[in-house]
């Protein structure tokens, strides 16, 4: 027995060649992720003379840039404004999505397949053409230039719409009914019951949007013109004027905003990783 | 406690009814179950009383009160499901005081409620566990007591025991009927299993297609069924039918042999004569009766009896011999069943032709 066990110790593990073939790949994949990463986050720690100097670690690392830029009263603004945005829309985006979705789900009524291929069919147009409705409609109504026109696209989505559609059939009915025998209204089966049932789902759906919301650049640039009201993005993109383009100020900035998404992750990796498998099993 | 009374009952899905004008009186802390094969529209009924289903025609009373129109909370019925239907994000304790959730009592009074049933339904020690740590039958026991905390004028039962296995299903089978006893609450049982129909009901409602076929305590559908479907759905292992032809007061079995017909029972030509396995059994025929001779083809010890599956003239027949009596594969067998044990059906019709 001895014997064999060691033998068995001492033998290479067979390694399939697919299964090399995987690793490279991932590998690869892994490198032109990173290296971008990493070039912002040296970049950050370098004074403008070094800036095109393109050691991975920089020869005199500082942490002038970011003494500077969180001394900078607009950045501390971008970032409540980014953050202000980002869990808004979210809350918006969790509490209609859910709620639309759930009604598709669950109650049968006329024109519901109509309405449900209405709202999926906006999915197929793009965000480019979307803008200038989108802009029309905020000049129209004096939204330019505020949070309300900053957010009012992204307030609910087709795709977390669908996303929670999807969800809640899943949902069995008899849960829905045990509740309203038991006395609950619509509403309240809806919060209490269905809601708790679909919470992988719903963090997916709140990850995505908040992610989605911090890292938007397209229409808050457009939308926005005071500095006061940028977005973190839109502000950063600020430090790039004709002149002079301020690298390690933007890389600083960026290495910051980065700061939430990476925290996020880390925190509820669990939860992302499920809602992209179940997001992708369920669509 | 109530009454419930289903009058002219119609359900419609489109163009397609389902249940066709049903009319059934249940009576005050009576248990009665409603059986059938799938379709046949029992779980429709019983939603279309507790409220989850709308009515497409008829009337529908509860303790004397129209309900046709009034929402599944306002019906005072409390229901038990199938797959349980208990909040997997709620302890045993949140979920079993759900059922209070309109209720007006004090938190004190809704707390010693849930501990009550709890006790009742041994889930005392269990009152802080998730559903997910719970075993089928105990999950069971949490959506009763759900159910029970309520007080509610009846018990409505959704298929609650197919989920649980054979063992367990008996043991709840007791439990349930254990508690209708020391609560006296009208129950309405939904289930296609004929045993738990038989073992549970003080009346059962036997239905077919969307209509009540027959109603009766479970012996008086077991003796007197009123139609081949009944007769083959009541009782385990299904009738013995026997395909008979009508001559001179008797009737020529189509596998041989012949047995006397009551006069009540010779109304058409081709008649089937039914045999209960339980009453055919090996035996000379000594007394007036049924006959069939054939060579045994599978045996099934059950040790309590044994069950005897014999070929005779291409048609299977079932009988029992006592447990300890285990007849040869093979083996050339004769069983008898005496005659007041027969039943006598109308082949055209499968109506039964004479009651017993």
């Amino acid at each position: 027995m001895k014997a064999a066990a060691s033998s068995q110790g001492l033998a290479m593990p067979h390694i399939r060649p697919g299964r090399i073939l995987a690793w490279t790949l991932l590998f690869i994949g892994g490198v032109v992720m990173v290296t971008p990463l990493l070039f912002m986050l040296s970049t950050s720690l370098k004074d403008a003379s070094q800036v095109y100097d393109l050691r991975v670690i920089p020869e005199a690392p500082t942490l002038d840039n970011y003494i500077e830029i969180l001394g900078d009263g607009r950045f501390t603004r971008w970032l409540i404004n980014s953050t202000i945005v980002a869990v808004i829309v979210t809350l918006s985006n969790v509490f209609f999505d859910s709620l639309v979705g759930y009604t598709l789900a669950k109650f049968r009524f006329r024109g519901r397949y109509v309405v449900f291929i209405a709202i999926l069919s906006t999915l197929m147009i793009p965000t480019e053409m979307l803008v200038l409705p989108w802009y029309l409609m905020a000049s129209q109504f004096g939204w330019l230039d505020s949070y309300w026109g900053i957010m009012f696209p992204g307030m609910m989505t087709a795709f977390g719409t669908f996303l929670m559609k999807q969800f809640f059939e899943g949902v069995p009915d008899d849960f829905l009914e045990a509740a309203r025998i038991d006395g609950l209204n619509e509403f309240t089966i809806w919060w209490k019951i269905a809601m708790p049932l679909v919470t992988p789902a719903l963090s997916a759906l709140a990850i995505f949007t908040f992610l989605g919301n911090w890292t938007a650049f397209f229409w808050p640039l457009i939308v926005t013109t005071s500095a006061e009201l940028y977005t973190l993005p839109v502000g950063l993109s600020s430090f790039a004027v004709e002149q002079s383009i301020q690298w390690e100020k933007i890389m600083t900035g960026a290495s910051i905003a980065t700061l939430p998404t990476l925290i996020i992750f880390l925190f509820l990796q669990r939860y992302i990783v499920r809602g992209v498998m179940l997001a992708g099993l369920k669509g | 406690m109530a009454t419930v009374e289903i009058d002219r009952l119609v359900k419609r899905y489109g163009q397609t009814t389902v249940v066709h004008g049903i009319d059934l009186s249940i009576q005050d802390g009576e248990f009665v179950v409603l059986v059938g094969p799938s379709g046949c529209g029992k779980s429709t009924t019983l939603r279309m009383i507790a409220g989850l289903e709308e009515i497409s025609g008829g009337e529908i009373r509860i303790d004397g009160r129209v309900v046709n129109d009034l929402q599944p909370r306002d019906r005072n019925i409390a229901m038990v499901f199938q797959n349980y239907a208990i909040y997997p994000h709620m302890s045993v304790a949140d979920n079993i005081a759900f059922g209070l959730y309109r209720s007006k009592l004090s938190k004190s009074e809704k707390r010693q409620r849930v501990e009550q049933a709890a006790e009742t339904l041994g889930l005392s020690q269990l009152l802080d566990r998730r559903p997910s740590a719970l075993s089928g039958g105990q999950r069971q026991r949490v959506a009763i007591g759900r159910a029970m905390v309520r007080d509610p004028a009846a018990f409505l039962f959704d298929e609650p025991l197919s989920n649980l296995d054979a063992q367990l299903r008996t043991q709840m089978r007791i439990e349930i009927k254990r508690l209708h006893h020391r609560l006296g609450t009208t129950s309405v049982f939904v289930t296609h299993d004929q045993v738990e129909a038989m073992t549970m009901a003080d009346r059962i409602v036997v239905m077919r297609d969307g209509r009540i076929l027959q109603v009766g305590t479970p012996l008086e559908l077991y003796e007197n069924p009123v139609d081949i479907f009944t007769a083959r759905f009541i009782g385990s292992p299904t009738m013995n039918l026997l395909p008979a032809s009508l001559k001179n007061g008797g009737a020529d079995l189509t596998l041989g042999g012949s047995v006397q017909v009551p006069p009540a029972a010779a109304t058409s030509a081709d008649i089937l004569v039914g045999a209960r396995p339980q009453d055919l059994v090996p035996s000379s025929p000594g007394v007036p009766g049924l006959t069939v001779s054939g060579t045994v083809a599978v045996v099934e010890t059950l040790g309590s009896e044994t069950l005897v599956h014999i070929e005779s003239a291409g048609q299977t027949i079932i009988g029992s011999a006592p447990g300890r009596q285990i007849p040869q594969i093979g083996e050339h067998l004769t069983l008898h069943a005496p005659a007041e044990r027969l039943y006598y059906f109308d082949k055209a019709t499968e109506k039964a032709l004479a009651a017993r």
